[in-house]
């Protein structure tokens, strides 16, 4: 190993990072070169020094403090607004009891007749989850746990991870490569989330059993600006989120369909 | 995730790792003040982003929002000119020219002539010496924390032990 070699190497030769290869070869050069072993001598000098010298800032108490506080600020549950018992006391209370009658009886028939009305509320319940958990990954830097192009490394990385093997596919000849994927949490579940690339932008496309075996056709909304898909097909749930544009993500689940569809096997 | 075992579970995992989290900030920011602002903030951070937290090294998920929270403070409120962007190939010819200090002064080196020093050093530089020296991270948890590959972590430190030596034997020189 020549001492250009030996200069670039001898940083991670200290630290205990080199290969083994590398680090016979340095060590080697080391015995022969006056020059470089006394680089490493004065690199450890500075590295002792450094350490000697408690350079290490402690957290002080006041921060800690305000740190609790603003967690129990974070964690607090919205609070309402106490029930004044006074309003209670003062109002004809019987009057009150009719109108609550009234109005669970005609929610309820609204509930029974209409099963259109309830799918809305969860849909649009789970969206903000789904929005929330695609815009946290990118904000967090979290993006991805198993960074791989190939389905074959991707897939396998879930074993042992989830309850269930969620379908994973490839389309980086279609424009849609898939870049990696990573567990998150929906739904009050874990759920498996892909992760694919159309030019610089991101899709998550979230995954997860459907226990209903339903096949629901897509349905897309956007929330601040992402766009959300939604359906279900082949036991599994399926949400795919991103900020391309909605004709890029209808044409990236209608890809997704076609390949998951028994008669293109 | 319910909020009171979220909260338990972030007080159990996450603020262990408080002191390395204000030490980065710290050097960082090279304030306290500021420091204390920011470690808070990425706190909160932390704690919003703790169910996106799929397992893995937990010191260096924490260090990575920390890292991100100070960058994001300073490029907001640096007074333009101080320690401007910095650019690792262009300084990297400037490592050949200042003399080392001798062994016997780098070991004999006090506690505040290195601390200036390194406090001195372009940011890149402060921080990978400051999580490899102080916070003694591995060259894999440095790549995570600092975005970058194992290559240049490797190639970082090696420039910044150079520039904090030749810092040092400028400082000493002008003492003696």
């Amino acid at each position: 190993m020549s001492c250009d070699l030996t200069e670039r190497y001898v940083s991670g030769y200290l630290d205990g990072e080199l290969d083994l290869v590398r680090t016979i070869e340095v060590e080697a050069h080391l015995k022969t070169c006056a020059d470089c072993a006394r680089e490493l001598e004065q690199q450890q000098a500075l590295r002792e020094a450094l350490r000697r010298s408690s350079l290490a800032y402690a957290a002080p108490a006041a921060l800690r403090n305000r740190i609790q506080a603003s967690l129990d600020a974070a964690s607090a549950p919205a609070t309402r607004t106490p029930e004044k018992a006074s309003v209670w006391q003062g109002m004809q209370i019987w009057r009150w009891a009719a109108a609550f009658a009234v109005l669970v009886l005609c929610s309820v028939t609204a509930w029974q007749l209409l099963p259109g009305l309830r799918a809305p509320s969860q849909n649009q319940r789970l969206a903000a989850e789904v929005f929330a958990s695609h815009v946290r990954s990118l904000e967090a830097n979290h993006l991805m746990d198993v960074v791989s192009t190939d389905q074959h490394t991707v897939k396998p990385w879930f074993d042992g991870k989830l309850d269930f093997s969620p379908p994973v596919e490839d389309f980086a000849s279609d424009g849609f490569p898939l870049v990696g994927g990573r567990l998150d949490y929906l739904e009050g579940r874990e759920v498996a989330a892909l992760v694919y690339q159309r030019r610089k932008h991101y899709i998550n496309l979230f995954v997860w059993p459907d226990a209903s075996g339903s096949r629901a056709a897509p349905a897309m909304q956007s929330q601040q600006g992402y766009n959300l898909l939604r359906w279900s097909q082949g036991g599994f749930h399926f949400w795919a989120a991103s900020d391309v544009s909605a004709p890029d993500l209808a044409e990236f689940v209608r890809l997704l369909q076609a390949r998951l569809s028994p008669e293109s096997k | 995730m319910p909020e009171t075992p979220k909260r338990e579970h972030f007080e159990q995992s996450v603020l262990p790792h408080l002191d390395a989290a204000y030490n980065l900030a710290r050097w960082l920011t090279r304030n306290e003040q500021d420091a204390q602002d920011v470690t808070q903030e990425a706190c909160l951070r932390a704690f919003r982003f703790f169910e996106g937290y799929q397992g893995g090294n937990m010191r260096a998920w924490f260090l990575t929002i920390v890292r991100n929270t100070c960058y994001t403070w300073l490029s907001q409120n640096r007074s333009p000119g101080t320690n401007e962007e910095f650019n690792e190939e262009i300084h990297s010819t400037e490592d050949s020219g200042g003399a080392s200090p001798e062994l016997q002064a780098l070991a004999g080196a006090d506690r505040e002539t290195l601390r200036r020093a390194l406090e001195e050093l372009p940011d890149v530089f402060r921080e990978v010496l400051v999580l490899r020296e102080i916070e003694g991270m591995s060259y894999k948890e440095i790549a995570e924390v600092s975005s970058v590959s194992l290559g240049t972590v490797m190639s970082r430190l090696a420039r910044a032990r150079t520039r904090l030596r030749q810092a040092l034997g400028a400082a000493m020189g002008k003492e003696s």
